[in-house]
């Protein structure tokens, strides 16, 4: 299988000021380690605030003019700088975005997807795009206001395929859906799977996630915590890190029992393991570790210095 | 159609009602007012020197012994009969006088109106791209130094560097001293009107471009714009066409509002620059006592400005497709 994209101890920094002069730089991202491989789904998942949206921004080269990024990201093998990004974004790397105010309210839904291209070879790929998704000539004579809400959500699977995706990011594309209506649109991210793309799929609803995904990478105050296959989270014991059991133990199906406490916020000083407010396993030496390896760990990874040990509830 | 009917409907009689408010509250800061006509404008000495009898013919002229509801009550009648009654300086129709005075500030008005909108616009929508940089820094230093400047002060500045060291333009006035009516060219209009309409675009411009500038910012910074930029749009077209698409909503309103503050300005301005328009009119009306003039200049001005709210709101109705075809639908 062709590895599409790969990110390596990738981090984001944001540049903010305080009172106008004193400066500070504060961490979003921190050391991050990622593969989608092609026809793979491949979901993240995370708590709000964990930093989930920044990855996907990072990746495109759309983040804000006061961040910036360290660590490396590969697409199809090559490094992405910022200038290949800019090249294959909308091209090769689509963006799903999570609802219909990713739309520009004041301009009709075709003119949004050609990008006001004159070319008809660009006129005729949306028109097919749209009607892949059961959206008639009549879409693209709309406006953002006049769709509905599940006419919005595949004009944005659409303007995906516009394009040649070999690489999708699909950024929580089923907010406030039911179950049935998001394993719909979930079953389209499959579809383009199997046609070869690979997808990141960032949402914080892991049972959502997997549903789908062939791979899990747990995301926890900006860092990835544990990767794992999807099928390891059929049986607890084979999950990694505490904080991917506690969330397995929060699902309604595994008992509903919520973790306490929250995660940390970006500008809380950062000292031993991030999770270890929350941990029911935390020793000594957790609190004192700082920047704690992911590492190879039965057939996943963890970052976790006691991974694997059985979670008392 | 019926529904925009409705509400042209509505907001008509809102003006009727707001005119009425305003005549009211001119009136009565007229009455207030400390100056006494008969001082003021036949002076004391004049005065002096006249029979009971005269002074009492005077007196009945400027109406200072009739009753204040009694004055604006006639007034009132006489208005909605289309009678705006007979300004007492000028010693003509209030209608002629604000006529030809409107004639004279037309030119002005209209070009400030335009320079400044559309400057304020292409201004507002740079620094909005380019915030927190230099150019940033720099054009909206210099729209809050001219925002926190008075109008009549840079007036007075302008006319001391261009028309007195430089000598580029006239001193004041709208045309050329000692040229007879049908020997003045528009040329010559032209050139008196520069440094007014100049004086009142600065004012403009720094306002228009500092409310862009916000709107601008919002707009880049939305979900749709992120979107487009994912999309692999162009920074240009980014903010061709999705940022002026989207700014320009507010921009009619901001255009459209400036109009009062144009004939606002338009006031102080017209009388640095000795300039024969409306607003120098209202002046000499106050100043005077010439109550018709004054209740006259006063509602027609307002009467301009709702205008401009009015065609304002409609074509935001025309111009959105929210608006417009949710109105359709109904």
């Amino acid at each position: 299988m062709e590895t599409i994209l790969e990110i390596e101890h990738m981090s984001v920094f944001f540049t903010q000021y305080e009172r106008g002069i004193r400066r500070r730089i504060l961490p979003v991202i921190r050391d991050l380690t990622l593969s989608v491989g092609a026809g793979q789904i491949v979901a993240v998942v995370g708590a709000s605030g964990s930093g989930k949206s920044l990855l996907a921004h990072g990746i495109l080269g759309i983040l804000p003019y006061n961040s910036h990024v360290e660590g490396t990201i590969r697409y199809a093998g090559e490094l992405l700088t910022p200038e290949r990004s800019a090249e294959l974004r909308g091209r090769e790397i689509a963006l799903i975005p999570q609802g219909v105010n990713y739309l520009d309210p004041l301009m009709k839904i075709g003119p949004q997807l050609t990008k006001g291209s004159r070319e008809e070879k660009v006129h005729r790929r949306t028109r097919r795009a749209l009607e892949r998704y059961g959206l008639g000539r009549e879409t693209a004579e709309m406006y953002p206001f006049e769709l509905s809400g599940g006419m919005a959500r595949r004009v944005l699977i659409a303007s995906a395929v516009t394009g040649t995706p070999r690489l999708i990011i699909a950024d929580e594309p089923t907010p406030g859906l039911d179950a049935k209506a998001a394993e719909r649109i979930l079953g389209h991210f499959r579809e383009l799977a199997d046609e070869g793309a690979g997808i990141l799929f960032i949402t914080h609803d892991l049972e959502l996630a997997l549903t789908v995904a062939d791979q899990v990478a747990v995301f926890y105050a900006g860092e990835t915590i544990e990767a794992a296959p999807a099928e390891d989270f059929s049986d607890v014991s084979r999950l990694r890190h505490p904080f991917t059991k506690a969330l397995w133990h929060a699902m309604p199906e595994h008992g509903f029992n919520p973790i306490s406490g929250a995660q940390p916020y970006p500008d809380e000083k950062a000292h031993g393991c991030p999770f270890a407010g929350q941990c029911s396993e935390c020793m000594s030496d957790c609190r004192e570790t700082d920047r704690i390896p992911l590492r190879e760990f039965r057939g996943g990874m963890v970052r976790c210095l006691y991974p694997g040990e059985e979670t008392v509830l | 159609m019926k529904h925009r009917l409705q509400f042209t409907g509505k907001k008509l009689i809102r003006m009727a009602l707001l005119l009425l408010g305003v005549s009211i509250v001119t009136f009565l800061l007229m009455c207030a007012s400390p100056l006494d006509p008969l001082q003021t404008n036949v002076g004391q000495v004049a005065l002096g020197s006249m029979s009971p009898e005269q002074v009492e013919r005077l007196e009945a002229y400027w109406g200072t012994e009739t009753p204040a509801v009694q004055r604006y009550l006639g007034w009132l009648g006489d208005v909605l009969h289309g009678d705006m009654g007979t300004s007492l300086l000028y010693r003509q129709p209030v209608l002629t006088v604000i006529g030809q005075r409107l004639a004279g500030s037309v030119l002005l008005l209209t070009a400030a109106w335009v320079f400044s909108g559309v400057l304020g616009l292409i201004l507002g929508v740079t620094v909005g791209v380019f915030r927190g940089r230099w150019p940033d820094r720099l054009i909206r230093g210099y729209c809050l130094l001219i925002s926190s400047t008075p109008t009549f002060w840079l007036a007075i500045l302008l006319l001391l560097i261009f028309s007195v060291w430089l000598g580029w333009f006239p001193i004041g006035l709208s045309v050329p001293v000692g040229v007879a009516a049908d020997a003045v060219t528009f040329g010559d209009r032209l050139r008196h009107a520069v440094l007014p309409a100049l004086t009142l675009s600065i004012t403009g411009v720094a306002n228009i471009a500092l409310h862009t500038r916000e709107k601008m910012i919002d707009v880049l910074e939305s979900d749709y714009i992120l979107f487009a930029r994912a999309r692999g749009e162009s920074e240009a077209s980014v903010v061709l066409r999705h940022g002026l698409r989207n700014v320009s909503l507010p921009a009619i309103t901001l255009q459209f509002a400036s109009v009062s503050e144009i004939i606002g300005g338009s006031v102080l301005v017209e009388q640095v620059f000795s300039y024969p328009g409306l607003g120098q009119a209202a002046v000499t009306a106050g100043l005077g006592s010439d109550l018709p003039l004054l209740l006259g200049i006063t509602v027609v001005t307002s009467a301009i400005v709702f205008a401009g709210n009015l065609i304002a709101d409609l074509l935001y109705g025309a111009a959105d497709p929210r608006i417009r075809r949710g109105a359709a639908r109904e």
